[in-house]
């Protein structure tokens, strides 16, 4: 088949494009991925029974803040990495801020601790579970987001499948504190960011393999 | 300077047109793609000299990767910036299967360099998509050579082939897809 021809078959009713498509996918696959999420929370972990009295007090707040911008951000990064030749603007800002943040606030609780109370602080008494948690808790909207992503067009498959991980990590981490029972900011800066790091590399090895188009 | 002049002529009429054709304006898309093949030969073939046969089929591919990707278009953005992202992503993936990206002789990240130069005399490529069509299922298949080959509406397409009209659009948008992951996958087989 010729150029020419090639071109009349691709311009021969074509149809209107509605406009903002990108956006009402990511919509789509965040929406569903979250949901899934929350189920899976309820019946794997359960919502934590004094969720009524922790959501009184303003680290409370903090804990969800924390996933909650890091989403935003990855929002940000994985939009820019899903259309061609856009750049990255403020989305590396947006992510880096969120962490830069809360290590302070874990800096700052540290020094303030007697040393003795330190090592609760940063282990609590589930460091060894919360990590593995928010990675499975990111399932659904890591593979929704996959799903979203291979329909537009990344041409970094190796960023953009880190950004698709690190927003279901953070929707993943955001679902998680309704669970969770931790309220110590050295924890959330350790074991809650490498539990969003766990789907991050996930998706940084698979886009190049799962997002080719 | 006057080649930036050239592209932002270039990059103002050709988004007009991808705009109005994005709207359904079927005359101005075809124009818009026409246009677009011309800059995009002249584009690859300068970084193709020592792949020069491959030069037309990578202009088709990427053509066809542009019109399934379009929507990812935003009207805000510079157009140069889009094309030039897909261009270049077509062609590096184009070398990888190649495993020789020692075959690029100029550098790739000037984004004005895709609209820099137009050259509208096609070589014929060298691998037909009339055979890849042949080898699409019948359901996307027949959508694609009712609408796009022989230019009938989505209601005669649906009538003659006896699908329903969604089945007929959704058959269309899937088998250009496929299309494209045939071209991908008869390449790396060869």
């Amino acid at each position: 088949m010729k150029t020419d021809d090639v071109i009349s078959m691709l311009a021969s009713g074509a149809e209107a494009i509605a406009p903002g498509a990108p956006s009402r996918r990511y919509a789509t696959a965040l929406g569903g991925g979250a949901f899934g999420a929350l189920v899976l929370m309820a019946i794997m972990l359960g919502v934590r029974p004094d969720l009524a009295e922790a959501a009184r007090l303003p680290m409370f707040w903090v804990k969800l803040a924390f996933p909650a911008t890091l989403l935003a951000g990855a929002l940000l990064a994985a939009l820019r990495l899903s259309r061609p030749g856009a750049r990255p603007g403020s989305a590396p800002a947006a992510i880096a801020a969120p962490v830069v943040a809360i290590w302070l606030l874990a800096a700052v609780a540290l020094l303030a601790a007697a040393p003795g109370e330190r090592e609760k602080l940063l282990f609590g008494a589930t460091w060894a579970s919360c990590p593995f948690n928010i990675a499975i808790l990111s399932a659904p909207v890591f593979l929704a987001l996959l799903w979203a992503m291979k329909g537009l067009a990344p041409t970094r498959l190796a960023l953009a499948g880190a950004a698709a991980g690190l927003l279901s990590g953070a929707t993943g981490a955001v679902v998680y504190t309704l669970h969770c029972p931790e309220m110590a900011a050295p924890f959330l800066g350790v074991w809650y960011l490498l539990g969003m790091l766990i789907p991050t590399a996930l998706g940084a090895m698979l886009g190049p393999r799962v997002l080719r188009w | 300077m006057e080649k930036e002049g050239r592209v932002s002529a270039a990059e103002n009429r050709l988004r007009d047109l991808l705009v109005r054709g994005l709207a359904g304006e079927a005359p101005a898309y075809h124009a818009f793609l026409k246009e677009l093949s011309a800059h995009l030969r002249a584009f690859l073939r300068g970084r193709l000299t020592r792949l020069p046969d491959e030069v037309e089929d990578l202009v088709q591919e990427t053509l066809l990767a542009i019109h399934n990707q379009r929507h990812t278009y935003d009207a805000g953005q510079p157009l140069t910036a889009w094309v030039h992202a897909i261009a270049r992503y077509k062609l590096i993936d184009l070398l990888r299967r190649r495993a020789g990206r020692d075959a690029l002789t100029d550098p790739l990240d000037d984004e004005l360099a895709v609209f820099a130069a137009s050259d509208t005399e096609a070589a014929d490529a060298r691998r037909d998509l009339a055979v890849l069509l042949e080898r699409l299922p019948e359901r996307h298949r027949l959508p694609i050579v009712h609408m796009k080959l022989e230019g009938l509406s989505v209601t005669e397409t649906a009538r003659v082939t006896g699908l329903s009209e969604s089945a007929v659009k959704v058959g269309v948008h899937r088998g250009l897809k496929a299309l494209a992951a045939m071209m991908r996958e008869n390449d790396e087989n060869r």
